[in-house]
């Protein structure tokens, strides 16, 4: 567990480019994501989060740039993978409708709690359109990730609204998650507690990107 | 009942069913609105012991817990199950249910109380109609699960049991989106075959403890 084998390979080739802080903390979860797997990015966003004590609007704003990454992903992904089944394409088509209803609800209830949105990074995806496997591999380590990020972060929310409205979008991306699994004919639920370890390297192994 | 005694019943098929029908109608659903301390009202916990209301979610959802493991272990030894495929998901789910009940029992000990016994569960019927009928019950068993997790986020007090609630909840849900889809939900009354693993639309819908426990009650004997 404890190896630094790219477990999540192509999460690296993913580029956020945006210098607020949600996009900062992007760019380290995808990297943590990349060197470790996805279960060490929620811990790193727990801890993140934690460190800025900047509350619920910013565990939202950090969601709403989660969201737009998965957003804008399946967006260019409809328009540009060429080789999907129709059950893919239309797996695909619902699940940008999905993440842009999670975009504009989460980006409602920051402005409801006074909080300015973050606004969208600009992302470059590398090769993942290139064909209907890297596709898949590519959103199966997004969703596993978005679901893992929401754990680690919800526990940090203070608002029982906040916590309520992040719970019910991490059991979409769970659902999520298995469908794409299925897509790639792997167990739906990898394992039995979707939960972070702590894993003090990832931290240390992120550091590089943090500065860049 | 220690935890490792009920990991011993549930190695042995024959022990198991002496335990659940000693048990009798401890587990009918009346009882198990009883255990859960539900007064059938609302989810609202008022206590001035934290630990109290949490001891009372975990009960509830240990309690569903049981509920599934029980019916996926009913399933695998009635070999009714065929198709490769699907007995191997539905033996990975069995697996993931029952490392929740070894979590929760252990969380309601460490919280002061005594893990809720066992419901005493039928699935006969459910199994006896065969393959379809089993997807469709395991479909609707993960979405309550899901939505029943999601109802008590806002109950929960403490953190460590909150972040072990989410770590659940995903997993029911991924469990849920799979048996749907497997189900061929949604396929039957012309909508897309997504429409039966998302049936929320973008956000899941919660459920109160009281609709959950009698949604489940078909599936209590007694």
């Amino acid at each position: 567990m404890a190896s630094s084998r790219p477990v999540a390979a192509e999460l690296a080739t993913i580029r956020v480019h945006g210098i607020s802080r949600e996009a900062f903390l992007v760019r380290s979860v995808l990297a943590a994501a990349a060197a470790y797997g996805t279960m060490s990015a929620s811990a790193l966003v727990g801890r993140a989060l934690a460190q800025s004590r900047g509350g619920d609007v910013d565990i939202l704003n950090f969601a709403l740039t989660l969201e737009y990454l998965e957003s804008t992903f399946y967006t260019l992904a409809v328009k540009e993978v060429g080789a999907l089944s129709s059950g893919e394409q239309q797996l695909a088509r619902r699940l940008r409708d999905d993440e842009d209803a999670h975009v504009d609800a989460l980006t409602a209830t920051i402005k409801q709690l006074g909080g300015q949105p973050a606004a969208k990074p600009a992302f470059d995806f590398g090769g993942a359109f290139g064909g209907r496997a890297a596709f898949l591999k590519t959103a199966s380590t997004l969703e596993d990730t978005g679901v893992s990020a929401y754990n680690g972060a919800a526990t940090s929310i203070s608002s029982v609204d906040a916590l309520a409205a992040a719970a019910g979008i991490a059991q979409i991306e769970a659902r999520h998650a298995a469908l794409i699994r299925l897509a790639r004919d792997k167990t739906p639920a990898p394992q039995p507690f979707d939960k972070a370890s702590q894993m003090e390297e990832a931290l240390a192994a992120v550091q590089p990107f943090i500065t860049a | 009942m220690t935890a490792s005694a009920l990991r011993e019943l549930d190695g042995d098929p024959s022990s198991r069913k002496r335990f659940l029908k000693m048990l009798g109608g401890a587990g009918a659903a009346g009882a198990l609105l009883a255990a859960c301390g539900n007064d059938g009202n609302n989810d609202v916990t008022k206590t001035t012991d934290d630990n109290a209301g949490d001891l009372r979610i975990v009960t509830y959802v240990l309690t569903l817990e049981y509920l599934a493991a029980a019916f996926y272990q009913d399933v695998l030894d009635s070999g009714v199950i065929a198709d490769k495929r699907i007995g191997d998901l539905l033996t990975s789910i069995q697996q993931d249910e029952q490392e929740h009940v070894d979590a929760l029992e252990a969380t309601a000990t460490s919280l002061g109380g005594t893990p809720a016994g066992r419901p005493r569960t039928s699935f006969q019927d459910v199994i006896g109609k065969g393959a379809e009928s089993i997807l469709q019950t395991a479909a609707t068993v993960e979405n309550l699960g899901a939505a029943a997790y999601l109802g008590q986020v806002r109950t929960i007090r403490s953190k460590d049991i909150l972040a072990e609630a989410l770590s659940i909840h995903s997993v029911e849900a991924r469990h849920a989106a799979a048996l749907n889809d497997l189900a061929g939900r949604g396929l039957g009354d012309g909508k897309d075959r997504l429409a039966g693993s998302l049936p929320d639309g973008p956000f899941a819908k919660p459920m109160d403890m009281a609709a959950v426990l009698k949604a489940v009650e078909p599936f209590i004997a007694g």
